[in-house]
């Protein structure tokens, strides 16, 4: 293992590199481009035995993933924000063809007003199109995800693929000390890929084919299953991970202080470091201040969330997202699960970080505090709540 | 925590500077540091700023630095009054300049004729990184060098060492 000072985007060049994906293809967009260009530097000088494929977009970028993974190639790309839009069509393509891609999405804020910095209304608004999604926390977690989803995608049971979102700028631009594992073992760790369903002369079978009324639930149903599954193998992955590589992860969430907790925040991505930091603060002052990281949004953490909150008084949910005319997607998946689990606690939506807006420890102090009001709703931060200013 | 602001203009390295700060202290064990550019489209020659977090321990807070404990300016055409106000109570700003400061809180050197003596060039990001070197215990002069070594393309690294160690020992005989 060596300890390197690398960016996000670096990091997760690094983990790929790991990976050995056969192809790539991809297109350039603001914050992800960095990873794009390492990729292509590293198959230049021969670090990485890859195809590298310049595409004209998006669209073409993940149909070209794709068509490689349906030869049984391991495929890789990368986008963010517009160019994730533009691929979008594809997106379920990939999914319902069952092809375990890994791409990389920078989380970026869509148009318009166009802007290229951070928030995740990108990942979020195609949370429905088939795809594991996870949210990395720091540089170190966007590097061992590399490898992980590859495990993870390519596992007989899961066969989806595999979106790893990094928040754009603030982490993909932020550079950290980051242990870069040797080849040795990341090749103990990560299996070849194997598919049986594969073009393939010798045994011919047919991929990404149509199916009517008859038979499509029971396709979508078999999708659903899949993605399911991957939860068990998450466990299983990390499980090994942790052998090899020393370090380890907790599932699909992460929680912190969250024992005795009695107001309880939930939230996703780098922001993490500063709630776990303003949480402390709170906690030396003797409020009993605990935090929820969601890692995976699909498969979603329902039980792991609800048995977290179970003795909480309220639970606030911080994402940089807004469904509009609504609410965040974040706070509707949580308050479902906590509905599901029979929990009746007042929840509070905290719009935030839109379009790269800093996202500050008071702001963080003031949600603990404004979560005690037994509000329940959506409150823009710095602005307001359910279309009024209430402060 | 120790951060630091550092200013430049597109094209003046600062955010090379940044970043190998960050690098050095993280060489060892036990530290961790953060490195970044104000972020968003650059233009050579606008001004610029990037920051550089140190600590003992991880950390968390990826925002940018509002009060430094040290500000670096490549540039003094970027210097002036606000400087003071992004400072925390014992800060100090750290000048590239011709001039003369009586100000305490100033620490100044002709970083230019050092970089146009050593590199040829008025490019003043590793000459400013070794002056810090000098006024920041947590940075020696074996670290300048392994990192230099190990961030920048072979040919720059020997001239940017020379330059960066100049610059140390000038603030130091000042000291």
């Amino acid at each position: 293992m060596a300890r390197k000072f690398l960016s996000g985007n670096e990091a997760f060049a690094e983990g790929i590199r790991l990976s050995k994906p056969q192809v790539i293809s991809a297109y350039p967009i603001t914050p992800q481009t960095i990873v794009v260009e390492k990729l292509s530097e590293m198959v230049e000088n021969g670090s990485l035995k890859a195809e590298f494929i310049h595409v004209e977009s998006e669209h073409s970028a993940l149909s070209c993933a794709m068509g490689a993974s349906a030869v049984g190639a391991r495929a890789f790309t990368a986008t963010s924000s517009q160019g994730l839009l533009y691929m979008a069509e594809c997106l379920t393509y990939a999914a319902g063809g069952r092809f375990p891609i890994v791409m990389m999405n920078a989380n970026r804020s869509t148009a318009l007003p166009w802007n290229i910095y951070g928030d995740q209304r990108d990942s979020l608004s195609q949370l429905d199109c088939g795809w594991i999604q996870v949210y990395a926390k720091d540089a170190q977690e966007a590097l061992d995800l590399a490898l992980m989803s590859y495990y993870v995608a390519e596992h007989r049971e899961v066969s989806t693929p595999f979106m790893v979102n990094l928040d754009g700028f603030v982490l993909t631009h932020t550079y950290e000390t980051v242990d870069v594992p040797t080849e040795e073992q990341a090749n103990r760790f990560l299996p070849a890929f194997e598919s049986d369903h594969k073009l393939d002369l010798d045994h011919p079978c047919n991929l990404a084919f149509s199916a009517g009324p008859e038979h499509n639930s029971a396709f979508k149903y078999k999708e659903h299953v899949g993605i399911l599954k991957a939860k068990g193998v998450v466990a299983q992955a990390e499980e090994k991970f942790a052998e090899i590589f020393g370090r380890e992860y907790t599932g699909l969430t992460e929680n912190y202080r969250i024992k005795d907790a009695e107001y309880v925040l939930v939230t996703l991505g780098s922001i993490f470091g500063l709630a776990k930091e303003t949480v402390d603060r709170l906690r030396e002052r003797g409020q009993k201040a605990g935090l929820i990281r969601i890692r995976y949004m699909r498969p979603f953490p329902a039980e792991e969330i609800a048995e977290a909150v179970r003795n909480a008084k309220a639970v606030a949910v911080l994402e940089k997202d807004i469904s509009f005319g609504y609410e965040g997607t974040v706070y509707t998946n949580v308050n479902s699960a906590l509905q599901k689990a029979g929990i009746s606690l007042p929840t509070v939506n905290f719009i935030g970080g839109l379009g790269g807006k800093n996202i500050s420890g008071e702001d963080i102090e003031e949600i603990f505090e404004e979560l005690k009001e037994g509000y329940r709703g959506v409150k823009f931060m710095g602005i307001g709540g359910d279309g009024q200013w209430r402060r | 925590m120790t951060e630091i602001l550092w200013h430049g203009r597109g094209g003046q390295g600062a955010f090379t500077a940044a970043r190998l700060l960050g690098a050095a202290y993280a060489l060892h064990e036990g530290r961790y540091a953060l490195a970044f550019p104000s972020f968003g489209p650059e233009r050579r020659g606008a001004p610029i700023r990037a920051f550089t977090k140190l600590d003992a321990r991880p950390i968390g807070d990826r925002s940018e630095i509002e009060k430094a404990d040290f500000s670096i300016f490549l540039d003094d055409t970027l210097f002036g009054e606000q400087a003071f106000s992004q400072l925390k109570p014992n800060g100090k700003i750290l000048l590239n300049t011709k001039r003369h400061w009586e100000d305490p809180k100033i620490v100044f050197l002709n970083a230019e004729a050092i970089a146009l003596e050593i590199l040829g060039l008025s490019i003043t990001n590793t000459v400013m990184l070794g002056a810090f070197s000098a006024v920041f215990d947590g940075i020696t002069s074996d670290d300048i060098v392994e990192v230099i070594h190990e961030n920048m393309p072979k040919k720059l690294q020997e001239k940017n060492i020379a330059a960066a160690l100049a610059a140390r020992r000038a603030i130091l005989q000042e000291k």
